[in-house]
């Protein structure tokens, strides 16, 4: 709400004021500014001129050559466009060197040929925005009134020099979108008189209300629905005072009636709506529920099908207007109107709700009726408006209101307690101090037994229950006013839940291992979200997603990490080691809600280490993927058996280099090489990834450290190199030498694989340093001979395999 | 083997009396062997030894003091002389070994007069003591020598680069969370985790946002179906945690990072993802003096010791009274800039006194609990403390970016 202070004025006395600071006093007591401004900022040297005669430019078709006065001994000399310039007009003058709207600077120039001593302008050229530009000069120069001085500043005869504090009006604070309730709120923070005018309709005795229109609605619906009929209105443009008060904020003027209309939603903040009697075919009005398919056109010209919950004013048979959101277009007033119906009401707010929003139809109107309505002055902005209609259209006001619930509105009581405005708010002001904010506010009080009854006008109905009363006391003596402190009371433990501890303690050892964190977007594809799933479930998607490319909750973290390492790919950063950790979202066939699953992942690519002096570079690989994951499982000191399975089954991963993850036999996760062919998919060279269901791994038994003496007694080791066909693994090896390897064994450390020359094709050597040890006396050598002699003879057995 | 190990000067100082210009701790420690000390001689040994023998015999008590003063010269001179440690050795075992011209001395002192046999002593004495310190002085003079030598032979290019130790990095909004809840927990505040789908109920109604309340409109809203949707808010928390909570067993304090979505375009400022972190304590005694004081803490915490904080009026349907508030800002001290648009403040987070009708929903009593709650944006934190200038850079994860804010405690 674009409130003009000199317009405020009116009501409370703010012209001592400096309007930046009044704009910060409202900010901190009451909603917040967006701009404080008036609309001739940045403009420089734009002056009132009189064009004393044009003709037409000798090169052109379209210029004329208008001697201007602009207030100087001399006239000046201004090539001008536009094709209502004529002889005799005020007009609005650019001078040589000044600066119009957006900056543009104008220097004298010539056109064709002739000199140009500056520029004749629209509105629009000294930044009135096309929507509130009066349609009429839409195409060409404004005429300014004849009385305006030829040398003066344009600014003032444009209200252009008023100051404008543009509110943003929270919902709560609906009372605030009027002139007449921001100098009451004014008044409460400076503690200064409102004064308001009230309107007197002079009513034409000769005919009653009752020969024009009577009005059938719910109370559901409207409460109350006021009608007033004016007769014979000239309908025409306002006059210019009205304009201005109109567009500086930011409505634009259409003619006399519709401006007295939008004026009074202005000043007291109720929606008016007029009918162009005549066309409303009806000397009735009925509100009711539209029917579900029912049609209407409304005054944009937009046919609209209407649903059942739609509330539509009618002549009895059709809907004239979209209720308080836009009138019809069969019953608008146009400038052939002489009869008009005057409609004052309060709609339900919820309703109109609903069809302003389906409709994505936005209005001053709509807007006012869902924050709510000040119901002590429908009737009171129904007469300001008949009234000034009346004046303006050399009309008059039929005597008598046409009237559907109309209840007085009363003020509210609500009462609290000085006590306990003093514990919510931490202070300790006085019964004196409370009912001196209450009084500014214009609340009546009564107080006895430490309670105040507060009296809240109609003016305030968002205040309803004693927390309401707080925040008006709490905001009047000032948020800086109250004490700082810190929360007192019993002292509870902080603390992270063992989950909480986990999962921070993961993201800590991945980093530690050289993996940055990644945060990618929790909603993706479809096809993405699936992608990767270690887990049939059922995708979860959004019922209007904002853009094809975020329909649907994650299932993976890695489709998400593949996006991110193609977006530094894109940007020529090929090396990139990244994790995250988040949620998955798991639907089960008949759940509409998905299970959040806290999961890990992490994508490497490129080089994991730069070569430097000392030392090789180290590029991503199946193997370093696989190592991170070991390093995060043994850190976090799982306990079960972790085996890694060679799968051909993720559709997304390399067949031939993924491994699935199990903990005691249950699938956690997975690591490998993503399919060259979704590689490619994304830009990408050979990306490893892993996944591992981390709840699995939290709720996963975990080891329990205690302590054993170190080992007095020597450690014995032995090295195996064997040759094996190649299609037996390391797994089976170990598994095997593991078996066999007695009580003393405690460690087998591959140390070297070769493939090539001097061994066949079709096998490989794997060499193995085993760990023999006893902590309770030396091992005896042929303690340590027998088992090694059962692995070799296993082996040999098991896998023929040559020991060498 | 530590047998092996004594040091130079300490043998020295095994014959001679000890004084206090040479502390252990300041002589360098050599190798040797025992045996090599108990074997040594040298011909010069031997040769001081025959002389000072002649003279004892031919000439008496004055002649003994001038040939030990001249056996003293002598000394010096060689132990001026020595330039290794080994040969500095040979003349402190020859000199004052037990074999030595002055052990002689004093073993001969048996024959001299009660009166005499003090003098000579002391004075053979002082000879000993002199020729130790000397002795002692010299090697560490050589062990100095050798050292710096070997010190020399060592020296490295320092200036090449160190093996990189290479750590990954938190996510910068991590980092803001991770500090955020460090000062909570601190405080005695619980972290508590809630359903990025949410349910209508709890993300909005529980909230005192019944359907069609104007200030839904405030939030676009990802629906997943008439009941479902992407929380908009960590506030929801706030309900489900309240509705559980055991009065009876203290006061509730909680803060609750996480993720949220809004129906927004992506651009520059908006998100259709971000984080927030909910605060809510509840307790009887609760103000919202206590309010300003915590999140007075938060701003310090993450903005800086010297910042402060101011409040404004605001609406949210589920505090009241509500709040902006505003932190002063950290770039110019609150003078105004372009940081904070010339007004020295800049928004930092909402909050206010939780609203009755909340407390009633979750089934707390209203006329005996209350309390603050608030909701911050980590985001727009890390936005303002680093000066980032495009929220999307959070989500895009390009490397450049996020290896830029290393950690600090």
């Amino acid at each position: 709400m674009k409130v003009s202070t000199k317009w405020l004025n009116d009501y409370v006395k703010v012209d001592d004021l400096d309007p930046l600071a009044l704009s910060e006093k409202i900010e901190r007591t009451a909603v917040e500014v967006d701009d404080t401004y008036r609309m001739q900022d940045g403009l420089k040297k734009i002056v009132v001129g009189h064009v004393l005669e044009t003709k037409d430019h000798p090169d052109s078709d379209h210029l004329h050559i208008c001697q201007v006065d602009i207030g100087e001994e001399e006239p000046s000399q201004i090539v001008c466009g536009a094709p209502n310039v004529a002889a005799g007009q005020k007009v609005i003058v650019a001078l040589p060197n000044s600066r119009i709207a957006d900056n543009v600077k104008i220097k004298k120039s010539k056109m064709r040929g002739v000199v140009s001593e500056g520029m004749i302008c629209a509105l629009q050229e000294i930044g009135f925005s096309e929507t509130i530009a009066p349609k009429a000069y839409a195409e060409g120069i404004y005429v300014l009134p004849e009385d305006a001085k030829p040398g003066d500043p344009v600014y003032p005869y444009l209200g252009m020099d008023e100051d404008i504090i543009d509110v943003d009006i929270t919902p709560n604070r609906g009372d605030m979108l009027s002139m007449r309730g921001v100098a009451y709120e004014v008044g409460a923070i400076y503690d200064r008189k409102v004064t308001l005018s009230h309107p007197e309709v002079k009513e034409a005795s000769d005919e009653k209300i009752e020969d024009y229109v009577s009005i059938e609605a719910s109370e559901e619906l409207v409460a109350p629905y006021l009608m007033r009929i004016i007769k014979d209105v000239e309908v025409k443009d306002s006059p210019l005072w009205l304009q201005k008060r109109l567009w500086n904020a930011g409505i634009r003027p259409i003619n006399n009636v519709v401006d007295v209309t939008n004026y009074i939603l202005l000043d007291y903040g109720q929606p008016l709506h007029s009918f162009d009697y005549d066309k409303l075919g009806s000397k009735k009005i009925v509100v009711r529920l539209a029917e579900e398919g029912e049609k209407m056109t409304t005054l944009d010209g937009e046919e609209r099908e209407l649903k059942a919950n739609d509330i539509v004013v009618t002549n009895g048979e059709v809907p004239v207007a979209l209720a308080g959101i836009m009138g019809g277009l069969d019953s608008e007033v146009v400038p052939e109107t002489t009869t008009i119906a005057l409609e004052s009401a309060v709609f339900n707010g919820h309703n109109i709700r609903k069809t302003s929003r389906r409709e994505n139809l936005h209005s001053e109107a709509s807007m006012r009726f869902e924050r709510g309505i000040n119901k002590a002055t429908v009737a009171e902005a129904l007469d300001a408006a008949a009234q000034m209609i009346a004046e303006l259209g050399n009309g008059q006001v039929v005597s008598g209101v046409a009237k559907a619930n109309d209840k007085k509105a009363e003020a509210k009581e609500v009462k609290i307690t000085l006590k306990k405005i003093n514990k919510v708010l931490g202070t300790s002001l006085t019964e004196q101090e409370v009912e001196d904010i209450f009084r500014r506010l214009g609340f009546g009080t009564a107080f006895s037994e430490d309670t105040f009854t507060v009296s809240v006008p109609p003016r305030r109905w968002d205040i309803e229950i004693d927390a309401d009363l707080i925040e008006e006391v709490a905001r009047i003596y000032g948020y800086d006013n109250l004490p700082t402190t810190l929360p007192q009371g019993p002292t509870t433990p902080g603390h992270y839940t063992y989950k909480q501890k986990i999962i921070r303690q993961t993201r800590r050892l991945l980093e530690g291992a050289g993996l940055t964190q990644a945060i990618s977007y929790g909603l993706t594809t479809a096809e993405k979200a699936r992608r990767f799933a270690m887990e049939p479930a059922e995708t979860t998607e959004l019922a209007f997603p904002m853009t094809s490319d975020r329909t649907t909750a994650r299932m993976n973290l890695v489709s998400g990490l593949l996006d991110d390492v193609a977006y530094n790919a894109a940007r020529k950063v090929e090396n990139v080691s990244l994790y995250e950790q988040g949620r998955v979202f798991l639907r089960d066939k008949d759940n509409d809600r998905p299970r959040e699953v806290e999961h890990v992942a992490g994508a490497l690519t490129g080089l994991f280490r730069k070569s430097t002096w000392h030392d090789d570079k180290l590029a991503a690989g199946f193997y370093l993927a696989k190592g991170i994951v070991d390093f995060l499982l043994n850190s976090l000191a799982v306990s079960g058996r972790i085996e890694y399975r060679a799968t051909s089954s993720h559709e997304a991963m390399h067949p031939g280099r993924t491994a699935d993850i199990y903990l005691d036999d249950d699938f956690i996760g997975y690591v490998g090489e993503v399919h060259p062919s979704v590689a490619k998919e994304y830009r990408l060279k050979r990306v490893y990834v892993f996944e591992l269901n981390l709840q699995k791994i939290i709720d996963a038994p975990k080891k329990e450290s205690i302590y054993e003496p170190v080992s007095k007694y020597p450690t014995v080791s032995r090295d195996i190199a064997l040759i094996v066909p190649i299609e037996v693994t390391n797994q089976q090896i170990v598994d095997c030498i593991k078996k066999n390897g007695g009580a003393y064994l405690k460690d087998i450390r591959l140390f070297d694989v070769y493939k090539g020359e001097n061994i066949g094709k079709g096998f490989r050597s794997l060499a193995y340093t085993l760990q023999f040890s006893n902590s309770k006396q030396t091992l005896q050598d042929e303690e340590v001979s027998r088992p090694f002699d059962k692995i070799k003879n296993k082996l040999k057995e098991e896998f023929h395999a040559v020991i060498r | 083997m530590n047998d092996d190990r004594i040091s130079l000067p300490e043998l020295a100082l095994r014959d001679a009396p000890f004084h206090g210009r040479y502390p252990m701790k300041s002589v360098m420690c050599l190798h040797m062997k025992q045996g090599w000390y108990r074997e040594a001689s040298s011909l010069l040994g031997t040769r001081l030894f025959q002389c000072f023998e002649k003279a004892f015999e031919r000439n008496g008590t004055m002649n003994l003091k001038d040939k030990l003063e001249e056996l003293k010269e002598k000394g010096l001179e060689e132990i001026k002389n020595a330039d290794n440690s080994k040969k500095i050795n040979e003349i402190r075992v020859n000199l004052l070994g037990k074999k030595g011209p002055i052990t002689e001395v004093l073993r001969g002192m048996r024959d001299l007069s009660a009166e005499e046999r003090p003098k000579v002593g002391s004075f053979a004495n002082a000879i000993k003591e002199e020729l130790a310190t000397a002795i002692a002085e010299k090697c560490e003079k050589i062990e100095i020598e050798r050292t710096a030598k070997q010190l020399e032979k060592e020296k490295i290019d320092v200036t090449m680069p160190g093996f990189p130790v290479e750590e990954g990095q938190p996510h910068v909004l991590m980092q803001v969370i991770d500090e955020i809840e460090k000062l909570f927990i601190g405080m005695g505040f619980q972290i508590v985790d809630g359903p990025e789908v949410e349910e209508d109920h709890y993300n909005f109604e529980m909230l005192n946002l019944p359907p069609d309340h104007p200030a839904r409109d405030m939030q676009d809203t990802f629906y997943i179906n008439d009941r479902l949707l992407m929380r908009t808010q960590t506030s929801p928390v706030q309900a489900r945690t309240m509705e559980v909570h055991d009065f009876s067993k203290g006061p509730l304090k909680m803060i609750s990072p996480g993720k949220v979505y809004r129906r927004d375009t992506d651009d520059a400022t908006h998100s259709h993802q971000f984080h927030q972190v909910e605060g809510l304590v509840i307790d009887k005694n609760i103000t919202m003096g206590d309010l300003k004081g915590t999140l007075e803490l938060v701003a310090k915490t993450i903005f800086g010791e010297n910042r402060e904080i101011r409040l404004r009026p605001s609406y949210f349907p589920f505090t009241e009274p509500s709040v902006e508030v505003d932190v002063s800002c950290f770039k110019c001290g609150g003078k105004g800039c372009s940081v904070c648009k010339q007004s020295g403040w800049i928004e930092v987070l909402g909050a206010g006194m939780v609203h009755p009708n909340v407390l009633k929903m979750a089934g707390v009593d209203s006329e005996v609990y209350g309390g603050f709650a608030f909701g911050l944006g980590p985001d727009r934190f890390a936005m303002l403390k680093y000066g980032v200038d495009d929220i999307r850079e959070f989500y895009l994860n390009d490397v450049r970016f996020l290896s830029q804010f290393s950690q600090k405690g």
